[in-house]
């Protein structure tokens, strides 16, 4: 049995069919990118995964079993925006999670747990680059600092799977590089499973070991939300040539439409 | 020359203008005055300079021959006394309930309709009530304040709960946090400096409040002291209190302001940068 099973997702909204029949299996480890026209369902697929939506059809198994219903600390998150704390510190930002963790009425650590958190804080921000910014607040950094703190503090608490919701779309072509570099160390490093969504598909086909294509297969002109997108292809990254990457291109463009509200 | 709108005033310039108005309103005052007094320098209406200054020392620096008591320092001392107790039970049940309905979609299906009902009631109009359920002391003078100010309080509490981003709480309980620690850590010290925002914007309600139930039933206070002595027309002592109150005001909204951004300089900062369209 494989690690996450996806079996025969669908989600409506009243009459709106964003998803319908997504089957999938993931093993432990994969790094999943997911693109598609804006408006295709990814995020509400991620959010599924996440636990905020829940499907009208159908179900995700986490390990053999229904995967819980809300966030948990075994689902790590990171957002374009508005991910890290503004009151805390950067290095507070990152002990906050196992300060959650070990201290269930006040959330706060003192002593020598607290040093120890505090240490393994540092490192973790050391290697994700912010060692020289633990005690800023996060709007005093840059968008992609913002981010590298958003991932040192999902990854505080360990998660098995890692949820990323274009989590470089704001950032310079630039930056992005460097956090794309970031990203792959830190799946190999943590054995993580990651679902991505990007809407850069040189991105998908760069990283990941699988990249997943939204699109919907079926389309009525008279009832544009009678049918939802599926998993059009999946692909594992490495055989993926540049004819394809065209193709796809092509395709993506020509099916986007604008983001339904959700 | 350049457009009205984009010519600025240097810092000379702004105090000059600042103060203005000022000086032609004390201006205008001498000249009405000093009319007035020609005319019969018996009228109370626009005292001069000098009976302001007799009154004031009548009532900051000598003792009342009849209770003995400095009138101005006992009166202060008691309306703000009053003040702080209804402000400050009044900000902590709004931080309380804010933060409860505003996390709790339970609580607040349950206590948000209820909260806007009350909000709505004129707290003068149950004045009465008070006086009858709670006497005619401290508590009745206390309460007037309490439930003319905590409704405010906890919707504009509750909707700063509300507007924190959903990211965020779900970002916390990705990291394993509960119902009460993302209360305690993500939402109270991010709503802490609101509510010293939404106190600051009170507090003109709560002085209205506060000189309400004084000139009605009291023995002392600011508040009473004007009613009390609007008697005898004695404007050397009203415009003085007046303005004492004024001062007083003055100096709670910038000792707040001062508070907030001493220990919560992230909340300014973040502010200031999204002002600037970032």
């Amino acid at each position: 049995m494989s690690y996450i099973d996806i079996n025969n997702l669908w989600k409506e909204y009243g009459d709106q069919v964003v998803l319908e029949r997504i089957n999938a299996q993931v093993k432990k480890g994969d790094f999943i990118t997911i693109v598609g026209a804006s408006g295709c369902g990814k995020t509400t697929f991620l959010k599924m995964l996440l636990g905020t939506e829940s499907p009208s059809r159908g179900a995700i198994v986490l390990d053999g079993k229904p995967i819980p219903a809300e966030p948990s600390a075994e689902r790590g998150i990171v957002f374009q925006r508005y991910s890290v704390f503004p009151h805390m510190t950067v290095l507070k930002n990152v002990m906050l999670a196992r300060e959650l963790e070990h201290s269930r009425l006040l959330g706060l650590l003192f002593g020598t747990k607290r040093s120890a958190a505090k240490k393994e804080a540092t490192e973790l921000l050391e290697r994700v680059g912010l060692g020289h910014a633990l005690n800023k607040y996060p709007h005093e950094l840059s968008g992609g600092m913002q981010q590298r703190l958003a991932l040192a503090q999902s990854l505080m608490r360990k998660p098995a799977i890692l949820l990323l919701d274009e989590p470089f779309g704001a950032l310079d072509p630039g930056i992005r590089a460097d956090m794309h570099a970031l990203v792959l160390d830190l799946w190999k490093q943590h054995q993580l499973t990651i679902f991505m969504i990007t809407h850069d598909l040189k991105e998908g086909f760069s990283l990941g070991t699988r990249l997943w294509v939204f699109d919907k297969l079926r389309h009525d002109p008279q009832a544009p939300n009678a049918y939802g997108a599926r998993v059009t292809y999946d692909i594992p990254v490495g055989q993926a040539d540049r004819s394809l990457y065209r193709q796809l291109n092509r395709q993506l463009d020509a099916n986007a439409q604008p983001a339904t509200p959700v | 020359m350049k457009k009205l709108i984009n010519q600025h005033p240097n810092k000379t310039a702004r105090w000059f203008l600042g103060l203005l108005p000022f000086a032609i309103l004390l201006v205008l005052y001498l000249i009405a005055s000093d009319a007035r007094l020609t005319e019969n320098p018996n009228d109370k209406l626009l005292p001069a300079f000098a009976s302001f200054g007799d009154a004031i020392y009548r009532m900051a620096f000598e003792a009342n021959k009849r209770s003995g008591d400095i009138l101005l320092w006992v009166d202060t001392a008691s309306s703000l006394t009053r003040l702080a107790w209804g402000v400050g039970i009044s900000a902590l049940a709004g931080l309380v309930f804010g933060v409860l309905n505003g996390t709790i979609p339970f609580l607040r299906a349950s206590f948000s309709p209820m909260v806007t009902f009350l909000s709505l009631i004129p707290p003068m109009a149950i004045l009465p009530i008070l006086f009858i359920g709670f006497g005619l002391g401290e508590l009745a003078k206390v309460m007037l304040i309490v439930i003319g100010i905590t409704p405010f309080l906890i919707r504009d509490l509750q909707q700063r709960v509300l507007e924190i981003p959903a990211e965020q709480l779900i970002k916390a309980q990705t990291l394993g946090a509960s119902t009460w620690q993302i209360m305690l850590r993500v939402v109270l010290p991010q709503v802490l400096p609101r509510l010293i925002d939404a106190v600051r914007l009170s507090l003109g309600a709560a002085w209205l409040f506060l000189i309400a139930a004084e000139a009605i039933a009291a023995d002392q206070g600011l508040g009473y002291r004007i009613f009390l002595v609007r008697r005898y027309l004695a404007m050397d002592v009203i415009l003085p209190y007046v303005l004492w109150i004024t001062l007083l005001a003055f100096v709670v909204d910038y000792g707040l302001k001062k508070i907030s951004l001493w220990c919560f300089p992230w909340f300014h900062s973040l502010t200031a940068t999204q002002g600037n369209g970032k």
